[in-house]
Protein backbone atom coordinates (compact mmCIF):
# COMPACT_ATOMS: atom_id res chain seq x y z
CA UNK A 1 0.00 0.00 0.00
CA UNK A 2 1.17 3.39 -1.13
CA UNK A 3 1.33 6.38 1.28
CA UNK A 4 -0.78 9.28 0.29
CA UNK A 5 0.90 12.78 0.27
CA UNK A 6 -0.73 15.86 -0.35
CA UNK A 7 1.06 18.00 -3.23
CA UNK A 8 2.38 21.48 -2.70
CA UNK A 9 3.16 22.71 -5.68
CA UNK A 10 6.08 25.07 -6.58
CA UNK A 11 10.12 25.26 -7.81
CA UNK A 12 11.28 21.50 -8.88
CA UNK A 13 14.30 20.79 -5.79
CA UNK A 14 13.77 17.17 -7.04
CA UNK A 15 11.65 14.39 -5.09
CA UNK A 16 11.15 16.47 -1.06
CA UNK A 17 8.87 14.21 1.39
CA UNK A 18 8.28 15.49 4.47
CA UNK A 19 6.93 13.34 7.49
CA UNK A 20 5.05 15.76 9.98
CA UNK A 21 2.83 15.92 12.80
CA UNK A 22 0.09 18.19 12.31
CA UNK A 23 0.29 19.41 16.53
CA UNK A 24 3.92 20.37 16.01
CA UNK A 25 5.26 24.06 16.39
CA UNK A 26 8.45 22.73 14.49
CA UNK A 27 6.81 20.94 11.61
CA UNK A 28 4.88 24.04 10.67
CA UNK A 29 8.01 25.67 10.78
CA UNK A 30 9.04 23.90 8.30
CA UNK A 31 6.11 23.97 5.94
CA UNK A 32 6.71 27.92 6.33
CA UNK A 33 10.80 27.72 5.41
CA UNK A 34 9.22 25.27 2.30
CA UNK A 35 7.02 27.66 1.08
CA UNK A 36 9.08 30.75 1.84
CA UNK A 37 12.06 28.90 -0.43
CA UNK A 38 8.64 28.20 -3.03
CA UNK A 39 9.91 24.35 -3.50
CA UNK A 40 7.71 21.87 -4.42
CA UNK A 41 7.39 18.90 -2.33
CA UNK A 42 4.95 16.16 -0.41
CA UNK A 43 3.65 16.06 3.17
CA UNK A 44 1.94 13.75 5.03
CA UNK A 45 0.66 14.51 8.78
CA UNK A 46 1.62 11.10 10.21
CA UNK A 47 -0.45 11.58 13.46
CA UNK A 48 -3.21 11.78 11.13
CA UNK A 49 -2.62 8.12 10.20
CA UNK A 50 -4.08 4.87 11.37
CA UNK A 51 -3.63 1.24 11.27
CA UNK A 52 -1.15 -0.20 8.40
CA UNK A 53 -0.95 3.33 7.11
CA UNK A 54 0.65 4.45 10.14
CA UNK A 55 2.70 1.44 10.36
CA UNK A 56 4.11 1.94 7.37
CA UNK A 57 4.62 5.55 8.07
CA UNK A 58 6.59 5.39 11.36
CA UNK A 59 8.54 2.46 9.62
CA UNK A 60 9.84 4.50 6.38
CA UNK A 61 10.97 7.51 8.91
CA UNK A 62 12.25 5.17 11.38
CA UNK A 63 14.37 3.87 8.30
CA UNK A 64 15.73 7.64 7.14
CA UNK A 65 15.67 8.63 11.28
CA UNK A 66 16.38 6.42 13.62
CA UNK A 67 14.57 8.04 16.71
CA UNK A 68 11.53 8.42 14.40
CA UNK A 69 11.43 12.04 15.10
CA UNK A 70 9.65 14.57 13.69
CA UNK A 71 9.73 16.85 11.05
CA UNK A 72 11.68 14.41 8.46
CA UNK A 73 12.65 16.23 5.34
CA UNK A 74 13.72 12.89 2.77
CA UNK A 75 15.27 14.04 -0.07
CA UNK A 76 15.94 12.73 -3.53
CA UNK A 77 15.57 9.39 -1.69
CA UNK A 78 19.09 9.78 -0.67
CA UNK A 79 19.16 11.59 2.78
CA UNK A 80 17.08 13.01 5.18
CA UNK A 81 17.20 16.26 7.45
CA UNK A 82 15.64 15.14 10.79
CA UNK A 83 14.19 18.23 12.78
CA UNK A 84 13.83 21.88 11.58
CA UNK A 85 17.41 22.41 10.53
CA UNK A 86 16.50 25.83 8.77
CA UNK A 87 20.64 25.92 7.61
CA UNK A 88 20.66 22.54 6.25
CA UNK A 89 17.28 22.99 4.47
CA UNK A 90 17.88 26.00 2.85
CA UNK A 91 21.70 24.94 1.58
CA UNK A 92 20.00 21.66 0.31
CA UNK A 93 16.85 23.49 -1.43
CA UNK A 94 17.66 27.12 -1.01
CA UNK A 95 18.23 27.19 -4.93
CA UNK A 96 20.11 29.80 -7.02
CA UNK A 97 19.17 32.30 -5.13
CA UNK A 98 18.90 30.39 -2.01
CA UNK B 1 -12.07 22.91 20.97
CA UNK B 2 -11.95 26.67 20.13
CA UNK B 3 -10.10 29.91 20.93
CA UNK B 4 -11.32 30.41 24.26
CA UNK B 5 -9.78 26.63 25.64
CA UNK B 6 -6.15 27.29 24.24
CA UNK B 7 -6.17 30.95 25.55
CA UNK B 8 -7.52 29.46 29.20
CA UNK B 9 -4.95 26.60 29.45
CA UNK B 10 -2.03 28.83 28.08
CA UNK B 11 -3.30 31.31 30.78
CA UNK B 12 -3.26 28.61 33.16
CA UNK B 13 0.36 27.25 32.08
CA UNK B 14 1.87 30.66 32.02
CA UNK B 15 0.41 31.02 35.91
CA UNK B 16 2.32 27.33 36.88
CA UNK B 17 5.37 28.15 34.78
CA UNK B 18 6.19 31.43 36.62
CA UNK B 19 5.18 29.75 40.05
CA UNK B 20 7.82 27.09 39.29
CA UNK B 21 10.74 29.51 38.49
CA UNK B 22 9.84 28.04 34.55
CA UNK B 23 8.72 29.86 31.32
CA UNK B 24 6.70 29.71 28.61
CA UNK B 25 8.13 30.51 25.26
CA UNK B 26 7.55 34.32 24.78
CA UNK B 27 6.13 33.93 21.12
CA UNK B 28 2.39 33.66 21.25
CA UNK B 29 1.60 32.24 17.85
CA UNK B 30 3.82 29.43 18.10
CA UNK B 31 2.92 29.09 22.12
CA UNK B 32 -0.97 29.02 20.97
CA UNK B 33 -0.35 26.59 17.98
CA UNK B 34 1.61 24.22 20.34
CA UNK B 35 -0.83 24.97 23.26
CA UNK B 36 -3.72 23.85 20.39
CA UNK B 37 -1.74 20.68 19.93
CA UNK B 38 -1.56 19.83 23.53
CA UNK B 39 -5.24 20.20 23.81
CA UNK B 40 -5.94 17.77 20.22
CA UNK B 41 -3.84 15.26 21.61
CA UNK B 42 -5.53 15.25 24.85
CA UNK B 43 -8.93 14.73 23.01
CA UNK B 44 -7.83 12.59 20.38
CA UNK B 45 -5.72 10.23 22.57
CA UNK B 46 -7.48 10.74 26.38
CA UNK B 47 -3.90 12.49 27.48
CA UNK B 48 -1.84 15.87 26.74
CA UNK B 49 1.20 14.57 25.20
CA UNK B 50 4.06 16.61 23.77
CA UNK B 51 2.57 18.11 20.40
CA UNK B 52 5.84 17.60 18.67
CA UNK B 53 6.11 13.77 19.45
CA UNK B 54 3.87 10.93 17.67
CA UNK B 55 1.88 9.45 20.60
CA UNK B 56 1.31 5.69 20.77
CA UNK B 57 -2.11 5.89 22.02
CA UNK B 58 -1.75 3.81 24.71
CA UNK B 59 -1.36 6.36 28.00
CA UNK B 60 1.01 3.40 29.79
CA UNK B 61 3.92 3.67 26.90
CA UNK B 62 3.72 7.60 27.02
CA UNK B 63 3.69 9.03 30.88
CA UNK B 64 6.97 10.25 29.98
CA UNK B 65 5.67 12.96 27.08
CA UNK B 66 3.08 14.03 28.80
CA UNK B 67 3.32 17.51 28.99
CA UNK B 68 5.82 19.06 30.92
CA UNK B 69 7.41 15.81 29.68
CA UNK B 70 10.06 13.54 31.48
CA UNK B 71 12.77 15.73 29.30
CA UNK B 72 11.92 19.03 29.82
CA UNK B 73 14.50 20.34 32.56
CA UNK B 74 17.07 18.61 31.14
CA UNK B 75 16.18 19.65 28.00
CA UNK B 76 15.96 23.35 29.45
CA UNK B 77 19.58 23.00 31.13
CA UNK B 78 21.59 21.68 28.04
CA UNK B 79 19.44 23.50 25.06
CA UNK B 80 17.49 26.58 27.16
CA UNK B 81 14.59 24.74 25.56
CA UNK B 82 12.24 21.90 26.03
CA UNK B 83 11.65 19.51 22.86
CA UNK B 84 8.38 21.55 21.35
CA UNK B 85 10.06 25.07 22.80
CA UNK B 86 6.79 25.47 24.96
CA UNK B 87 9.39 26.06 28.24
CA UNK B 88 12.14 28.48 27.32
CA UNK B 89 14.98 29.89 29.41
CA UNK B 90 14.94 32.91 31.10
CA UNK B 91 16.86 34.24 28.50
CA UNK B 92 15.00 33.18 25.65
CA UNK B 93 11.40 34.35 27.50
CA UNK B 94 13.39 37.99 28.20
CA UNK B 95 13.75 37.86 23.83
CA UNK B 96 17.53 38.28 24.06
CA UNK B 97 17.92 34.63 22.44
CA UNK B 98 16.12 32.86 19.66
CA UNK B 99 14.84 29.33 20.71
CA UNK B 100 15.90 26.65 18.49
CA UNK B 101 14.81 23.19 16.99
CA UNK B 102 17.14 20.96 19.79
CA UNK B 103 17.44 17.05 19.22
CA UNK B 104 15.24 14.21 20.74
CA UNK B 105 16.07 13.37 23.91
CA UNK B 106 13.47 10.52 24.50
CA UNK B 107 15.00 7.24 24.24
CA UNK B 108 13.43 5.36 20.95
CA UNK B 109 11.04 2.87 21.19
CA UNK B 110 13.67 -0.68 21.33
CA UNK B 111 15.47 1.07 24.16
CA UNK B 112 12.20 2.40 26.63
CA UNK B 113 10.61 -1.30 26.33
CA UNK B 114 13.52 -2.28 28.28
CA UNK B 115 12.80 -1.40 32.25
CA UNK B 116 12.84 1.90 33.73
CA UNK B 117 16.09 3.35 35.24
CA UNK B 118 14.90 2.98 39.02
CA UNK B 119 13.80 -1.03 38.55
CA UNK B 120 16.76 -1.48 41.25
CA UNK B 121 17.08 1.34 43.42
CA UNK B 122 14.92 -0.45 46.63
CA UNK B 123 17.91 -2.57 46.77
CA UNK B 124 20.08 0.55 48.01
CA UNK B 125 17.99 0.99 50.88
CA UNK B 126 19.56 3.78 53.05
CA UNK B 127 19.03 2.60 56.72
CA UNK B 128 15.59 1.25 57.65
CA UNK B 129 13.54 4.37 56.26
CA UNK B 130 9.99 4.85 58.11
CA UNK B 131 8.32 5.76 54.62
CA UNK B 132 9.01 5.21 50.91
CA UNK B 133 10.79 8.05 49.21
CA UNK B 134 9.01 9.54 45.68
CA UNK B 135 10.19 11.68 43.33
CA UNK B 136 8.32 13.13 40.36
CA UNK B 137 9.99 12.54 36.93
CA UNK B 138 9.15 15.23 35.76
CA UNK B 139 10.51 18.22 38.45
CA UNK B 140 12.98 15.94 40.52
CA UNK B 141 10.74 17.10 43.73
CA UNK B 142 10.93 14.09 46.47
CA UNK B 143 9.09 13.67 49.04
CA UNK B 144 8.59 10.75 52.09
CA UNK B 145 5.34 9.30 52.81
CA UNK B 146 3.05 6.55 52.12
CA UNK B 147 2.59 7.37 48.80
CA UNK B 148 3.08 10.14 46.03
CA UNK B 149 1.27 13.24 46.13
CA UNK B 150 -2.26 13.49 43.90
CA UNK B 151 -0.14 16.40 42.24
CA UNK B 152 3.00 17.35 42.24
CA UNK B 153 3.48 20.69 44.19
CA UNK B 154 6.69 21.67 42.22
CA UNK B 155 5.30 21.07 38.52
CA UNK B 156 1.83 20.02 39.01
CA UNK B 157 2.70 16.62 37.26
CA UNK B 158 -0.05 13.60 38.18
CA UNK B 159 0.50 11.23 40.79
CA UNK B 160 1.36 8.51 37.96
CA UNK B 161 4.38 10.32 36.82
CA UNK B 162 6.02 9.55 40.38
CA UNK B 163 8.46 6.72 40.65
CA UNK B 164 9.54 4.74 43.81
CA UNK B 165 13.31 6.19 44.52
CA UNK B 166 14.18 4.80 47.27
Amino acid sequence: MALHFEHVGGRDAGPVFLYALSTCGWCRMTRDLLASLRVAYDFVYVDLLSGAEADEAIGEVTRWNPACSFPTVVLGGERAIAGFNEKALREALGGAHG
Amino acid sequence: MDDADVDSLRQRLKKQAGEGGYHLNPDEAFTDGLVRGILTNAQRYGYGSCPCRLASGTKGDDLDIICPCDYRDADLNDFGACYCALYVSAEIAKGDVQAHAIPERRPPKSARDLKGDYENVGELRIGALKLPVWRCRVCGYLCAREEPPAECPICFAAKERFERFI
